[in-house]
């Protein structure tokens, strides 16, 4: 409305659509190789489009296609992750909603020093954990399966989801539970009445985050699940270091990595609201 | 006795997640570096070995190339992700169409996760498959585009790939801290006479510069923690070429079995970490205390 198209917006144009197309060139290759034959893709290269539409790539990749000698596909693999991802996501976030609450307007003494504790949960790399996670799920009797990963994603989780809910909480003015006190209402009767009430955008945004985050961890997996256990991400690992010996899927693997990111994709596209803000309110407070 | 339970149950339920929280926090932090002094191999064991670990880890050629590595990954995605976002944001401020259709775009690779990054990409950076053929099938047949396998710069490939990731990322934060700068300074810049660039220049940087120290902290922190987007891209290969300070722990730990080696290399890991978090926390201190005594 106030510009119009000189040679200086052409140029903003071709830069900004230019690295779109830099952004989508992974997933519009793999979406159309998910459609190309062995052969043809073979025949030129990974780049290119597709002659038909090979439904076989998909049907083989969910079902049929071997991942470390075991020709299910990568279906169990889906299975094992949607088993972990749903308990581990409502438990932290639930788990989380609760401290956030407690921390941020229940009030209790030492409650900033153990929420900075909390907190520091979300910088610890994984692999300062490795050793001890491994140690408790052996005495917990839960090596390689999908609860250890449930639990893991839990407690690792719950440091997330207390630091959204307690920066979101801290927002609520300390007058309305003043009030609620004076009501006589309790500890779960002020959450369940005037907290959870106010709470539907952050738990949406937590849970989104926590879906993403737990179905994409990659490092927990591999390392405390084998075999028909693993989630999905660890099963793709043994696609993506296949011996270049071998004569390369690259069809069906597309197929397969595309089935992979869906869920997370769906999470996105249809959620992108939420997950805009949920990256602004972790990273800016 | 009901009132008694009354009493006790809010105490259970806000103190007993919050204390296995802490204690794994603090305790697995302890135990590790506990692990990382002593002489643990295959399994662990709790006699004091003191910095027997440390130092074999500090003499093994893997560390000194997983540090090497980490800083010039650390310089080139950090750089890339920060510069390459700022201006996609500040044309994204030019008032343009598309401007959703644009962010959706930018943004999904956050959603998706570094294995599969990892693994699309290995097979665009594969000279027999990838990006070099298809260029080569053009009819070009002399260009070469194999930093795949190349010592010197497979290391390059994790930096485009990541850079690929995070870009929106940045983009989003830079694009919001731009909008949240006060529309009045825009026109008083325009009345003054500056141009657009200057605009950017003297107004919009500094004004976004709190936004760019959190996402530099962000992708520091990334950075140092990398490792499914390595192993789903290189393996840490050609050899040890690409190796990174996080798959170095694990090779310790799960490839070699030697678990008080590992914990050191944890240990390690966590440092650096610590180097980058620990100004950022004086800074917001700082930042915050300013705030408050200016007003």
């Amino acid at each position: 409305m106030d510009k119009a198209l000189r040679p200086g917006r052409w140029l903003i144009y071709a830069i900004l659509f230019g690295f779109a197309l830099f952004t989508l060139l992974p997933l519009i290759v793999i979406v159309l190789n998910s459609f190309r034959t062995a052969v043809e893709i073979g025949r030129s290269s990974l780049i290119g489009w597709p002659a038909g539409l090979a439904w076989r790539n998909w049907s083989e990749a969910w079902g049929h296609f071997c991942i470390a000698q075991r020709c299910e596909g990568i279906r169990p693999y889906m299975e094992n992750s949607f088993m972990m991802v749903v308990p581990a996501t409502i438990l932290s976030t639930a788990l989380g909603a609760i401290a956030g609450y407690s921390i941020s307007l229940w009030r209790f003494r030492g409650d900033t020093i153990v929420f900075a504790i909390v907190v520091m949960g979300v910088f610890l790399p994984e692999q300062m954990k490795l050793i001890p996670w491994a140690l408790v799920l052996r005495e917990l009797e839960l090596t390689n399966t999908i609860g250890a990963l449930v639990l893991i994603h839990t407690v690792q989780g719950f440091s997330f989801t207390t630091l959204f809910c307690r920066n979101y909480y801290i927002g609520i003015p300390q007058d309305l539970m003043k009030a609620a006190r004076v009501d006589g209402a309790g500890y779960f009767r002020t959450f369940w009445r005037i907290v959870l009430p106010l709470s539907p955008p952050i738990l949406i945004v937590t849970v989104i985050w926590q879906f993403t985050g737990i179905w994409n961890e990659f490092l927990f997996g591999v390392t405390f699940t084998t075999g028909v256990q693993q989630p999905v991400t660890a099963a793709l690992i043994a696609i993506a270091t296949t011996p270049a010996t071998d004569v390369v899927e690259y069809g069906v693997e597309s197929a397969a990595v595309l089935l992979a990111a869906i869920p997370t994709l769906l999470v996105y596209f249809f959620g992108g609201r939420y997950f805009l803000r949920g990256l602004t309110a972790g990273a800016v407070k | 006795m009901r009132r008694r339970l009354a009493d006790f149950l809010p105490l259970l339920v806000i103190w007993l997640p919050l204390l296995i929280s802490v204690a794994h926090v603090v305790g697995f932090t302890a135990w590790t570096t506990w692990l990382s002094f002593t002489p643990s191999d295959l399994l662990p064991e709790y006699d004091w070995a003191g910095l027997r670990s440390y130092r074999a880890v500090l003499r093994t050629e893997n560390t000194e190339i997983a540090y090497a590595n980490l800083l010039v990954y650390g310089v080139g995605y950090v750089g890339l992700t920060m510069i390459i976002g700022f201006v996609l944001a500040v044309l994204i401020d030019q008032r343009i169409r598309a401007e959703n259709l644009l962010r959706t775009i930018y943004l999904y690779p956050l959603a998706v996760s570094f294995v599969v990054t990892g693994t699309v990409w290995s097979w665009l950076f594969n000279p027999g498959q990838g990006i070099q053929k298809f260029v080569n099938s053009l009819g070009w047949t002399s260009f070469r585009f194999d930093w795949i396998i190349d010592r010197d710069f497979a290391l390059y490939t994790i930096i485009i790939a990541a850079v690929w990731h995070g870009v929106g990322f940045a983009m989003a934060l830079f694009l919001a801290g731009l909008r949240s700068i006060d529309p009045d300074l825009h026109k008083a810049a325009q009345i003054d006479g500056a141009g657009p660039f200057r605009f950017y220049l003297r107004i919009a940087a500094p004004g976004v510069a709190p936004i760019a120290i959190s996402v530099l902290v962000i992708l520091l922190q990334y950075a140092i923690k990398t490792f499914d987007l390595v192993r789903a891209l290189t393996g840490g290969g050609p050899g040890i070429s690409t190796t990174l300070p996080a798959l170095v722990v694990y090779d310790f730990m799960f490839q070699r079995g030697q678990l008080g080696r590992g914990s050191a290399a944890a240990v390690l890991l966590l440092l650096s970490l610590i180097v980058v978090l620990l100004p950022y926390y004086f800074y917001t201190h700082w930042r915050a205390r300013r705030e408050r005594t200016n007003g």
